[in-house]
């Protein structure tokens, strides 16, 4: 421990703090553009210049190590007169638009030029301007008001894991910019956004659309992955303008995905639907909400009654609350339907022969303590880019990274040990590292075993020995390995080598609630895309659309053919159309309250952050409305926390799992031939919001995502 | 042809023809890296010699060469390195151009040397971008060391081993601060990096590094053979050695001149011919175009050493003496060298990236007639906020010519300003302008 003293103040740090580490644990606060805390020291601004006693120039307190008994002023004549004379430098160049710039009012330089500029500028000459930059469709450059403080350049290059921009040219001439013919890809990109301290870097989609102070904010949680990121919801006469990260260093730091940023576009889709509509002889008619609560508890009654039990199945995205799944679940009691949320899952047996809630199996902040990782069939990047984020700050901290998957992506984590295997070939590698490590193979497994081992024996011994020479040690099921149909048989391996390895396995779940959809039994005995692909007389799908399944196609024709299919939705796409004949307006995230818990079972509520548009109603609401027209008893809940405590019970924890499976029934032997590929995950198609955000689907990864039609099995059988 | 006129130690009895490692072996080149190789010194007396010689580095900060040999630690475990810096980017300096050319195995032997006392088996040697006939003359002269066994595994059978690599910029300024010169052999973008921490504990590739200039490293070989003791004596205290000064502007044999520390300007200006056409000498830039200017009279009673040149408020810097007579337009002069830093700054840091730009423009608009009374306080107020402000000297290096020249020549700045013409009547500026013609 370093004692120093700042403006007179004595403070205690660790060994390595800096001047500015030291100020920021006193609370003061020492000026700066440059520095950040996520990011290394680049010491550029000078802005936060001080004056150390015994030292002849002012210095960073950004880049300046503590010593003890190190005296500080940072409001010394001598350091202010340093800070302002950088002001200046910073200004002369800088043009003087706030009033058209997206970053008044939140602008660092512009707060700071407040203290530290002067009303006057001595500089006379003619301005410098810089060619502006294409980053994409969704950041924005104004590269005049570039600082150069290239916060943007390392926050891609050491949080995003690629360098995508950089610092070209000399002196004055110096600008930021990708390489040639490129713009930014990253999966996180949009931070650049909020760590630029200048107007240069703005949102694409929020250009001109508000000014900053106009906007109201609210808090709330992210719905598009399990992650359960923070949001600032920023919105003007009810309409969401802005999505922003909250801080909150347990789960999302202070960063935000894309995905998670610009989503809310699709909240102002023109296809939002704002009124109860029936289909009648082929036709949409808008009718009054309690008509449309008839008729569709009607016509799944009528299904209900004459085509006997399992002919209806209640579907629901995962991204759905806690309490909409609740009374989902309910509501299939009333009519005797299968209730089930996993829209991308091929099979239930894993799920039904764990008996306990997949999920992260420990907290989000343990992944980084982790040092030896083991993915099994993972797309990181896409089905969590935060959880990447935390990766790499694992591998920097000396973790070893193993990954087998079927896929080319780089997960821009340095020294990551990736193994290209099939499915079919990542079950029979995983059968004989399993009889590798003295496991005693079950009978499904015979046939694989006589197979060769993709892998050698020298290839498994370095996999355990990493795995083995890590203190806590991970084996994460990923979500394609988690869809496929012999998830079953991958996770039994899983934990059997788990076991052999004294590893923790840990699932990466699909859904915001997906943990807890599990959790208050939102689960059927086959999953939602089986359910859906079945052909049953009678669907109700809530926050659903025919393109969120495995196999959009199959599941559209199986609509197709039902008797009736009721959709709460806040959407009335074409699909939906075609496929359903009764549409019931419900609120997105953004309009009612919920609660979401994320893949490290946290319990996170939000409240509405807008008024729900025209009839739009809570989904909770719709589905006790069901319920009660169903059972003839008016349901008691009158907030949604009622249904959220009624839903989750003291002692909810203790349902989710600790181990994999231990047995699989059924469990046919196994043959390598009849095994299929993984499917993919997508970063942009995963739900009704993120599909709409015409920003999102502007990007190349959205655009790759929809050109490749991956033809689904049951299409082609 | 050449513009080597004298030298009395590194420069000695070389030339354009005389540069191969026979020819140096002939001067007794390599002997006394055979003495400490076979001798078997320890690595505290080859730096105890270096520390008594007083030498201080050449490339213009003037550090005590010994001194810094001894901050690396010669015990840590792994790679340590030795780096030359070759980038000679200084206007008005040429002459580790000319060592390299003609002398480049006393680099060679100095960095050699320098690897055995600090404990490295691996140096470069950063050559300027812009000489690149000078690289290339220096790979051939490394090719011989090598087939020598001056170079690689058992250096003379000694169990040594010291490998040397020859590394060429692309003739950015900035590579020649030491920090930069590291990042660009790395391969990344010629940026200083912000010091603590020092090349001494992390430097190339983060490993220990020591970094000398051309000159330093070409004057241990000759120092170590005389001893400390007497080289220390060819100049005077504190300011040990031979020191090489390339003259260069308003006089009649601008050149390379190797002389004791401690000569007296006035005989340096002699061996360089005198100022051209027997003009009157306006002013001196002693040590390079980031030294400040000293006025001519100031400057005849200087001697050439660290501590004269410094009483007359300027830097012996490189020891690139640029001379002006009477003919010289102080505002364009200045002109020209603001444009230089303008053109030279890294970019990475905001009082020079920004500061070097609007120096040049204030001073342009003075040269050409658009100059404001209130520009000289501003151009004061604008360099004391750049100098101490940056990441690495350039920043420094741009202010105090500007300083200096206001200083020593505001008259001549406010008559610009006044009169929007210059004091040195036109046809005075053209009658100077024969540089190029030999008299």
């Amino acid at each position: 421990m370093l004692t120093l003293e700042i403006d007179g103040k004595p403070v205690e740090v660790e060994d390595g703090a800096t001047v500015m580490d030291a100020a920021n644990k006193l609370g003061i606060y020492i000026p700066h553009f440059c520095y950040h805390k996520k990011l290394s020291i680049a010491a550029n601004c000078r802005m936060c210049l001080v004056e150390v006693e015994r030292a002849p120039k002012p210095l960073p307190a950004c880049a300046t190590p503590a010593t003890n008994g190190m005296k500080v002023r940072t409001h010394s004549r001598k350091a202010i007169t340093a800070q302002k004379g950088v002001m200046e430098f910073l200004l002369i160049n800088h043009p003087l638009d706030c009033p058209i710039c997206d970053q008044g009012g939140e602008c660092q330089l512009q707060d700071l030029a407040v203290g530290y500029g002067q009303s006057a500028h001595r500089f006379a000459e003619a301005k410098r301007v810089v060619a502006d930059k294409d980053l994409g469709p969704l950041i924005d450059t104004f590269m005049t008001r570039c600082i150069n403080c290239t916060r943007c350049v390392r926050f891609l290059a050491e949080i995003g894991g690629f360098q995508e921009l950089g610092q070209a040219f000399r002196g004055e001439h110096a600008e930021i910019l990708p390489f040639l013919g490129q713009t930014v890809h990253s999966e996180i990109s949009g931070n650049v956004i909020d760590l630029c301290p200048v107007g240069a870097l703005t949102s694409k989609p929020f250009l001109y659309r508000a000014r900053t102070w106009e906007l109201t904010r609210r808090r709330s949680i992210s719905p598009h992955d399990a992650w359960g990121s923070n949001l600032i919801v920023q919105s003007k006469h009810d309409t969401v303008k802005r999505v922003l990260p909250l801080e909150f260093e347990a789960i999302n730091e202070c960063w935000l995905s894309d995905r998670d940023r610009f989503a809310y576009e699709g909240l102002n889709a023109s296809d939002r639907l704002t009124r109860p509509m029936v289909k009648t002889d082929g036709r949409w008619v808008e009718v009054a909400w309690q008509t449309a609560l008839e008729v569709a508890a009607n016509r799944l009654a009528s299904v209900a009654e004459e085509n006997g039990d399992d002919a209806l199945a209640f579907l629901a995205h995962p991204m759905s609350t806690v309490e909409e799944l609740y009374l989902l679940k309910a509501l299939g009691a009333a009519f005797g339907a299968a209730v089930d949320t996993r829209i991308r899952q091929r099979d239930a047996r894993a799920d039904l022969a764990r008996g306990k809630v997949a999920w992260l199996n420990g907290s989000i902040t343990e992944i980084v303590e982790s040092d030896g990782h083991w993915f099994l069939g993972a797309d990181v990047r896409r089905e969590l880019p935060l959880m990447a984020v935390r990766l790499r700050a694992a591998a920097k901290a000396g973790a070893r990274i193993v990954r087998w998957d079927d896929s080319d992506d780089d997960w821009r984590i340095p020294g990551v040990d990736p193994h290209k295997l099939t499915a079919p070939a990542m079950l029979v590698a995983l059968v004989h590292f399993a009889k590798h490590l003295g496991v005693t193979l079950p009978d499904w497994a015979v046939g694989l075993v006589q197979q060769p081992s993709p892998l050698s024996a020298a290839e498994f011994d370095a996999l355990s020995a990493a795995l083995r020479g890590a203190q806590k040690r991970r084996i994460w099921l990923g979500r394609p390995l988690r869809a496929h149909p012999n998830a079953a048989e991958f996770e039994w391996l899983a934990e059997a080598i788990a076991g052999a390895l004294g590893a923790k396995l840990g699932w990466l779940v699909d859904g915001a609630n997906a943990v807890g959809a599990a959790v208050v039994g939102a689960q059927a005995t086959q999953t939602a895309h089986q359910l859906a692909s079945a052909g049953k007389a009678g669907y109700l799908l809530v926050n659903l659309e025919p393109e969120d399944f495995a196999a959009p196609d199959a599941v559209a024709d199986s609509f197709a053919r039902a008797r009736t299919v009721v959709a709460l939705t806040p959407y009335a796409s074409e699909s939906l159309k075609a496929a359903a004949d009764v549409l019931l307006p419900i609120a997105p995230f953004t309009e009612t309250s919920g609660t979401l818990v994320n893949i490290e079972g946290r319990l996170q509520s939000f409240t509405a952050v807008v008024r729900p548009r025209e009839m739009t109603r809570p989904g909770w609401k719709v589905l006790a409305a069901l319920t009660a027209m169903r059972t003839g008893r008016s349901v008691a809940y009158t907030a949604s926390d009622a249904v959220r405590d009624a839903a989750l019970p003291q002692g909810w924890r203790t349902q989710l799992a600790q181990h994999g499976l231990t047995a699989i029934a059924p469990a046919p032997t196994l043959h390598a031939s009849a095994i299929p590929a993984f499917d993919r995950v997508t970063l942009y198609q995963g739900d009704m919001i993120v599909r709409r955000s015409a920003s999102l689907q502007a990007t190349d990864d959205a655009k790759a995502e929809r050109g490749a039609t991956i033809p689904s099995e049951e299409a082609a059988a | 042809m050449s513009t080597l006129k004298l030298g009395q130690m590194i420069l000695k009895d070389c030339d354009e023809s005389r540069w191969r490692l026979a020819d140096y072996e002939a001067r007794g080149g390599y002997q006394v890296l055979r003495r400490i190789l076979t001798e078997n010194w320890s690595q505290e007396r080859v730096i105890e010699e270096v520390k008594t010689s007083a030498l201080r580095g050449r490339g213009g900060a003037g550090f005590p060469t010994g001194l810094k040999w001894s901050f690396m630690p010669r015990q840590f475990p792994g790679e340590k390195y030795v780096v030359c810096n070759s980038d000679e980017g200084e206007p008005g300096t040429f002459k580790d151009r000319d060592i390299l050319r003609y002398n480049p195995h006393s680099v060679i032997e100095g960095m050699i040397i320098a690897g055995y006392a600090m404990g490295a088996s691996c140096g470069y040697n950063y050559i300027h971008g812009e000489i690149f006939e000078v690289y290339e003359r220096f790979e051939e002269a490394l090719e011989e060391a090598r087939r020598a066994g001056y170079l690689g595994e058992n250096i003379l059978g000694s169990g040594f081993h010291f490998e040397l690599y020859a590394h060429h910029g692309y003739g950015a300024y900035i590579c020649g601060e030491e920090t930069a010169l590291l990042e660009s052999i790395e391969g990344k973008k010629g940026q200083p990096r912000f010091k603590p921490p020092f090349p001494a504990s992390y430097g190339l590739y983060g490993k220990p590094t020591t970094i000398n200039n051309t000159e330093t490293f070409a004057s241990v070989p000759f120092l170590l053979a005389m001893g400390g003791e007497q080289f220390l004596h060819l100049g005077k205290p504190n300011n040990g050695g031979m020191k090489i000064f390339s003259v260069s502007g308003h006089v009649n044999r601008p050149g390379n001149y190797e002389i004791p520390m401690g000569t007296p300007f006035s005989e340096l200006l002699e061996l360089a011919g005198g100022v051209r056409g027997g003009r009157k000498l306006k002013a001196v830039i002693p040590g390079g175009s980031s030294a400040p200017v000293v006025p001519g009279d100031v400057m005849m009673e200087c001697t050439m050493d660290y501590d004269s040149i410094a009483q007359a408020g300027s830097m012996l810097g490189s020891g690139a003496v640029i001379v002006m007579d009477e003919t010289t337009c102080m505002v364009k002069a200045l002109e020209r060298l603001s444009y230089f830093y303008y053109e030279e700054s890294c970019g990475q840091c905001t009082p020079c990236r920004e500061g070097t730009g609007w120096l040049y423009r204030i001073v342009h608009r003075i040269e050409h007639g658009q100059g404001r009374v209130e520009d000289l306080e501003l151009l004061e107020s604008a360099t004391s906020n750049i100098m101490g402000r940056t990441i690495c000297a350039l920043g420094d290096a741009a202010s105090m010519p500007v300083q200096s020249f206001i200083k020593h020549f505001r008259d001549e700045f406010l008559y610009h300003i006044e009169h929007k013409r210059c004091l040195v009547p036109p046809e005075v500026q053209w009658a100077g302008s024969d540089i190029y013609v030999e008299a």
